[in-house]
């Protein structure tokens, strides 16, 4: 059992002059002080990379920078699945009793640190040194081939990927901490420019500054009572090229093993928090997870049944469309809101009831995916 | 080695798109390796494909990140199945759909010689 005990997340944007460890620094004061905890009550530590700042030993540079003495630490890497599969890594450490107060932090300055194309370039190296990167591939370019083929084959078309930028955008405008906050309209997703075809700027996330902590813990450590279920992972590929599939590419598979742990039906969840580095990546995770039959989640778009009345809230800080990307820490804030939603304390933007949620990352284009169940206890 | 395992692809310069396959287990497979990731036997059959294939996906990249790419702007960048079995990343004309029967040919880019499909005849 284990339990997200402390949230920690910074706005994410400029952060003009301030370095990884700052970011990270400044996401898990926060998260220790929202879990009442002090630097001495960590045993475990679990960080992510930094492209502005690639070192061999990430998670031990932090704790020696922080100031903790944690008897497990190291750092992982699974690109943007990176902040989901720390927080099952720390799941799986708590059960296994190798800790019991585990901090998880990210944190990069993603966009002031280097220039626009440095960030691009290096996030394109997810590609295939020989067989791919030499076209010139960008992250857009991978998701503009998946974004061609799902239309292809299920109907999905540019306005209704438009419709999750637009979504997001309007969660975004509720929360202080988000890079954009200036409503957007559909047609002005569809004339923005395009970057990738079919995928326009606003269907793409930005490049963001910033960072997020939590705290996973044996046992509750304050009032907030969320609990840990069951996670799983699918890994069926790496580059586009070779994957088997470009609609089932993981995603059901990684939450048919959280489900089998966590012991819940996935259609009784009340928050989603789902990985959405593009309007595409949204559409595919939303209607391969089963939350939205093939071709049809702009349709529940549309409903209202994912904004904060509807009928399965998501992403209701304005997710890495709208609230920002700062790397292993941009979907570490889909945790921290799903974590503020369960909680009740989610301000202008809390839901009914968010007792059951299902989070979902993907790292790569589509590569690597993980799936966690969190319930409210009491 | 046989003559066969020294044929060369595009990444090696030639013009060429190779591809392997496994006698044991009869995967077909694009990035060369020196065992069959399907089973793991320890000698792959190397060939050449013939470059026919069809569309599977397309895109335009219109906003690059280094000098080198940026010169060629806009260009698409497509995943094709080739006849043999397999899907290569290509270059091709912008105005090929999903479903299109194409012929591989190979363009400088980027100071390489690149796979490029055009519409087959």
């Amino acid at each position: 059992m284990s339990f997200i005990s402390g949230v920690g997340l910074t706005a994410f944007g400029r952060h003009e002059g301030r370095s990884t460890l700052d970011l990270m620094s400044e996401a898990a004061e926060a998260a220790l002080s929202d879990a009442g905890l002090k630097r001495r009550d960590i045993d475990g530590l679990l960080t992510g990379y930094s492209t502005t700042m690639p070192h061999l030993m990430l998670a031990t540079v932090f704790a020696e920078h922080f100031g903790i003495l944690p008897s497990y630490a190291h750092a992982i890497q699974v690109g943007g699945a990176t902040g989901l599969a720390m927080a099952m890594l720390a799941h799986e450490l708590v059960e296994a009793g190798v800790a019991k107060t585990i901090l998880v932090v990210a944190g990069e300055n993603r966009l002031t640190g280097q220039a626009r194309d440095s960030a691009m370039s290096t996030l394109a190296q997810v590609g295939h040194p020989d067989y791919e990167v030499p076209l010139g591939p960008t992250i857009p370019a991978y998701y503009g081939l998946l974004a061609s083929r799902y239309m292809h084959d299920y109907g999905l078309t540019k306005e209704d990927m438009a419709e999750f930028a637009v979504l997001m955008r309007q969660h975004a405008m509720l929360h202080p901490g988000a890079q954009f906050r200036d409503p957007i309209t559909v047609a002005e997703v569809l004339a923005s420019r395009e970057i990738s075809s079919p995928l326009k700027l606003l269907d793409c996330c930005p490049v963001s500054d910033g960072g997020a902590a939590f705290i996973i813990s044996r046992a509750p450590v304050s009032d907030h009572h969320v609990r840990v279920l069951g996670c799983g992972q699918a890994h069926l590929h790496q580059h586009v090229t070779a994957a088997r599939s470009l609609s089932d590419v993981g995603a059901a598979v990684a939450m048919e093993r959280a489900r089998k742990k966590a012991g819940v039906d996935p259609r009784a969840i009340k928050y989603a928090g789902i990985y959405d580095s593009f309007t595409i990546t949204l559409a595919i995770l939303i209607e391969e997870l089963g939350l939205a039959p093939r071709g049809g989640s702009a349709a529940r778009v549309r409903n209202g049944d994912f904004g904060i009345n509807g009928a399965l809230p998501l992403n209701t800080h304005g997710g890495l469309l709208s609230y920002g990307h700062c790397g292993c820490g941009g979907a570490m804030a889909h945790l921290v809101e799903t974590q503020l939603q369960m909680t009740g304390r989610a301000g202008v933007r809390q839901v009914r009831d968010a007792s059951l949620a299902l989070l979902h990352g993907d790292g790569g284009v589509m590569s690597s995916h993980i799936s966690m169940f969190l319930e409210r206890v009491r | 080695m046989s003559e066969v395992a020294e044929l060369k692809g595009w990444t090696d310069g030639a013009d060429a798109i190779v591809y392997q396959s496994c006698d044991a287990c009869r995967y077909i497979w694009y990035f060369h390796r020196a065992f069959c990731p399907s089973c793991g036997d320890a000698s792959p059959q190397t060939h050449r494909a013939s470059g026919r294939g069809t569309v599977y996906a397309a895109t335009v990249v219109r906003r690059a990140a280094t000098p080198e790419t940026k010169a060629h702007v806009p260009y698409a960048i497509l995943l094709v199945d080739l006849a043999e079995g397999f899907r290569i990343m290509a270059h091709g004309n912008a105005d090929l759909n999903l479903g299109d029967s194409i012929a591989i040919e190979f363009r400088p880019f980027a100071g390489l010689r690149t796979p490029y499909a055009v519409r087959a005849v």
